[in-house]
């Protein structure tokens, strides 16, 4: 086991390792310089050639990517370009309302799809079960964009139940942990809808059954913590799933994260930032598999690590 | 002597010795029904990069750092005429290359010290040195030593003494009639040395300065508090306790909260999808006030790419293009425009007409210069909406008069990126990117975005127009400093923008108007709320109501 997870930590590594070259590579090949956004457009050309020195972006590709990892190895970040405010800063003012929205969007989904799923696997075949499935399939596919504009526009705008944006209460947290995670409870009532149904079709239930015990007390406590566990384990995986919605559920709430920090740093070029959220959320992934291999063999003790 | 002769003996001297001192009539007077009192909330989809005079320079922070930083000079609010600031006079030498600036006394910083000419000095030097890399540096090109701080071999401008705690002299390498105007630049902000200091790098995050208002609480990513200097140096002034600053907020969110009275002013303006059911509702169009602004959108022809090199084809190109239609696709929220100065600009040319859309004679030019069947092209625009409907329109006009233009629609860098490369873009449509006026004043249109010293890689004269005739004849206007020749100059100013009309390295098409809304509650004149210089508003003279 402890010789598993080491392994795993240094593959964790080199995967990182890697993201944060091709993520360099890319933005060193992208063709907009960022010296430019940095100088305006008033500047002379030696104000451009003065700030393309002091930020070693005259350099070659290699020096400046052994630079940046030296920096990073001392847990240096760099400073962003325009704001010039340290980057681990910057994402350390904004990692805790990402981390909120993902807790909540968790909480959603296994809220919404759990209790949604168990209700179609009781209902299987009928005409409810067919209506959920259909409507996981359209929360599966819809763009979060759209989900988190008609969320906003009938929840804060025409009912007036939570505040239009913003951040700081719990009602704050609801319309975007909820956009968030409609996409995962359409997978997990899927799921869960899947593994109830094999649970439900095991002897066991059927013994619990025929000893006289109530339906609901058969579903509550015999068949629903079985089927749940294969389920839990695909939580990590989720984090990677959320982190690519982030960007677009932060902009339309206004919800103060690292997706937002890092929309904005595209637009202006601004690569630092750009570099630092992309590693922070590489290792949030990277973490999250990890995290979700590590927790099944305690959740099936069939599956051993090696 | 009669007193008749006593003034214009005195006046002649005055004229002899200086130009100007200013007269204390060119002020504001402030609003009579304004009451103290009261916050603000303004809101903005993006966060606010820096609050360092000497850094930022997007028009987010530009009207922010204005409230909490002074300069040596300033505007009358909401109009583009110069007043004195943290000077309360100057001199100018009859040369017009020595400038004597009088400063105010007793005016005190945030932390409480007092301003001298050491910290103009220090202010100026700091913003000129390359390790502060300020985007503003090359706006003080005029002032002596200024090569020296930029080559890095000097340490402070030679241009600038102190010659007593209230008086700096500051000399000029050339006459520049522009200079007054620079040093109203938040570039030329004073900030106290002990605060740059004391914060380094983070000076923008934590910014003391002389103004109306100081910045006392900025929460990363959520909001900003300004509050009242009570101590401000303008008797009465601010009106407002505190402005507080949301980002993170769309434009759309921003409108549906001011209309629940969550919100004053939306910073980043009306969506463009709401904007006619806005206009449209009476009561919400009531609390909309339209303004000018010194902005052209333009299409750049690069004369250094075949078929742009011929004058010819330029001149076809822009009888070709519907100006008209073009303003009604983006809800009539701008005018079509003639030539490369906006109408509210000194210098402007109101009995220039500009090319008349005419497709027939475009056509026609076009098979006299050589291209009977048209050609091909490629027009680079920015990828945002309204921008790529724009080109699409432009493209309908070529296609009209049989000049097929590819578009390429990208991200706003990459347009900036491709317009500064030499013959890679023959056409781009300025939208997103446009010049807005740094400063009042016609030569601003000029020096980068038309003039031989923009045509370089890099810059942002993306026709790559370089005339020198035109070049000496802007310098000849530039060096005009004397105030009672301001009519002369801006005839050479007006005149230099006719001949590039007539080589027509741009398509004029609009000026954009500017459309502020504000609450209800949200009182002062209309000119504030669509100041040139400060946007959205000026946050010094508004106040509210209730």
């Amino acid at each position: 086991m402890l010789a598993y997870v080491f392994r795993r930590l240094v593959q964790s590594a080199l995967i990182l390792l890697g993201v944060s070259f091709i993520t360099f590579l890319l933005l060193y090949v992208l063709p907009a310089d960022p010296v430019r956004q940095i100088a305006g457009r008033s500047a002379t050309p030696e104000t451009v050639e003065n700030i393309r020195r002091q930020l070693g972006l005259d350099q070659p590709f290699i020096v400046q990517y052994g630079r940046y990892l030296a920096g990073l190895f001392h847990g240096d970040m760099g400073r962003s370009y325009l704001q010039k405010t340290e980057v681990a800063a910057l994402i350390m003012a904004r990692l805790p309302a990402t981390l909120l929205l993902m807790l909540g969007a968790i909480v959603a989904e296994l809220a919404i799809g759990l209790s949604l799923g168990v209700l179609a696997a009781v209902r299987r075949g009928g005409a409810l079960d067919q209506s959920l499935m259909i409507a996981s399939f359209v929360a599966v596919s819809a763009p979060q964009f759209v989900v988190g504009l008609l969320l906003l526009y009938v929840f804060a705008v025409k009912l007036g139940w939570f505040p239009i944006g913003g951040y700081g209460h719990l009602s704050n947290l609801v319309l975007p942990a909820m956009t968030l995670g409609i996409m995962g409870s359409g997978w997990y009532s899927r799921m869960m809808r899947s593994s109830m149904i094999d649970v439900l079709r095991s002897d066991y239930i059927r013994t619990a059954r025929a000893k006289g015990l109530g339906r609901a007390r058969v579903l509550a406590l015999h068949a629903m913590p079985n089927a749940i566990l294969p389920i839990i384990a695909m939580i990590g995986i989720d984090i990677g799933i959320f982190m690519s919605g982030i960007v677009v559920v932060e902009s339309v709430f206004g919800w103060p994260g690292i997706g937002q920090l890092a929309w904005q740093a595209i637009q202006r070029v601004d690569i630092p930032i750009i570099m630092g959220v992309t590693l922070v959320s590489a290792c949030a992934i990277v973490l999250g598999n990890l995290l979700a291999d590590l927790v099944t063999p305690f959740i099936d003790p069939r599956i051993k690590l090696r | 002597m009669s007193l008749m002769n006593t003034l214009l003996a005195t006046s002649a001297l005055a004229v002899s010795l200086s130009f100007a001192s200013l007269a204390a009539a060119q002020d504001y007077t402030p609003d009579p029904n304004a009451k103290p009192g009261g916050n603000i909330v303004i809101t903005y989809k993006d966060d606010v990069a820096t609050l360092d005079p000497a850094i930022g320079y997007d028009w987010q922070n530009w009207s922010m750092i204005k409230s909490i930083f002074d300069g040596l000079m300033d505007y009358v609010p909401g109009t583009t005429e110069l007043r004195p600031g943290l000077a309360e006079s100057y001199e100018i030498s009859p040369d017009g290359k020595t400038y004597t600036f009088h400063l105010r006394k007793g005016v005190k910083f945030h932390n409480g010290r007092e301003m001298t000419a050491e910290d103009v000095k220090y202010s100026l030097d700091r913003v000129t040195t390359p390790a502060t890399q300020s985007p503003g540096a090359g706006f003080f090109g005029s002032i002596a030593g200024y090569d020296a701080m930029a080559d890095g071999s000097a340490t402070s401008l030679s241009g600038v003494t102190v010659l007593d705690p209230a008086t700096v002299k500051i000399e000029l390498s050339r006459p520049d009639a522009t200079f007054l105007h620079v040093m109203a630049l938040n570039f030329s902000s004073v900030v106290p040395k002990e605060e740059v200091e004391k914060w380094g790098a983070d000076f923008g995050k934590h910014p003391v300065g002389t103004g109306a208002f100081k910045l006392s609480d900025w929460t990363i990513g959520q909001k900003l508090l300004l509050t009242k200097n009570a101590d401000y140096w303008r008797a009465g002034l601010p009106y407002l306790d505190s402005v507080t600053f949301e980002v993170g907020q769309e434009p759309i969110v921003a409108l549906l909260r001011l209309q629940k009275g969550e919100v004053d002013i939306p910073g980043d303006g009306i969506p463009p999808a709401k904007f006619t059911e806005v206009m449209n509702n009476p009561d919400e169009k009531k609390q909309v006030v339209v303004g000018g602004q010194l902005q052209t959108g333009y299409i750049t022809l690069n004369v250094e790419m075949k078929p742009f090199d011929n004058v010819e084809v330029r001149r076809a190109i822009n009888m070709a293009i519907n100006k008209d239609r073009i303003v009604q696709m983006i809800n009539g929220r701008a005018t079509p425009a003639t030539q490369p100065l906006p109408p509210s600009m000194p210098g402007y040319t109101k009995e220039y007409a500009g090319y008349a859309f005419d497709p027939a004679k475009a056509k026609a030019m076009l098979a006299e210069a050589g291209y009977p069947d048209g050609f091909q092209t490629q027009l680079y625009v920015m990828n945002t909406d309204p921008n790529p409907r724009i080109a699409q329109a432009i493209q309908q006009d070529l296609a009209a008069i049989g000049v097929k233009a590819e578009i390429k629609a990208l991200a706003q860098a990459n347009v900036i990126e491709a317009g500064g490369t030499p013959k890679t873009a023959p056409m781009i449509w300025s939208g997103g990117m446009a010049w807005i006026a740094d400063f009042p004043d016609p030569s601003n249109f000029y020096g980068p975005i038309l003039g031989c010293a923009g045509a370089v890689e890099g810059g942002w004269n993306w026709s790559w127009y370089c005339n020198k005739d035109l070049d000496a004849e802007a310098a000849k206007a530039d060096s005009i400093v004397d105030p009672a020749k301001q009519g002369e100059r801006l005839a050479l100013w007006s005149d230099v923008y006719m001949k590039i009309m007539q080589d027509a390295p741009w398509v004029p098409v609009f000026n954009e108007n500017r459309y502020t809304m504000k609450s209800a509650r949200m009182g002062g004149s209309d000119d504030l709320y669509v100041d040139p210089v400060s946007i959205p508003v000026n946050y010094d003279y508004v106040y509210v109501t209730e």
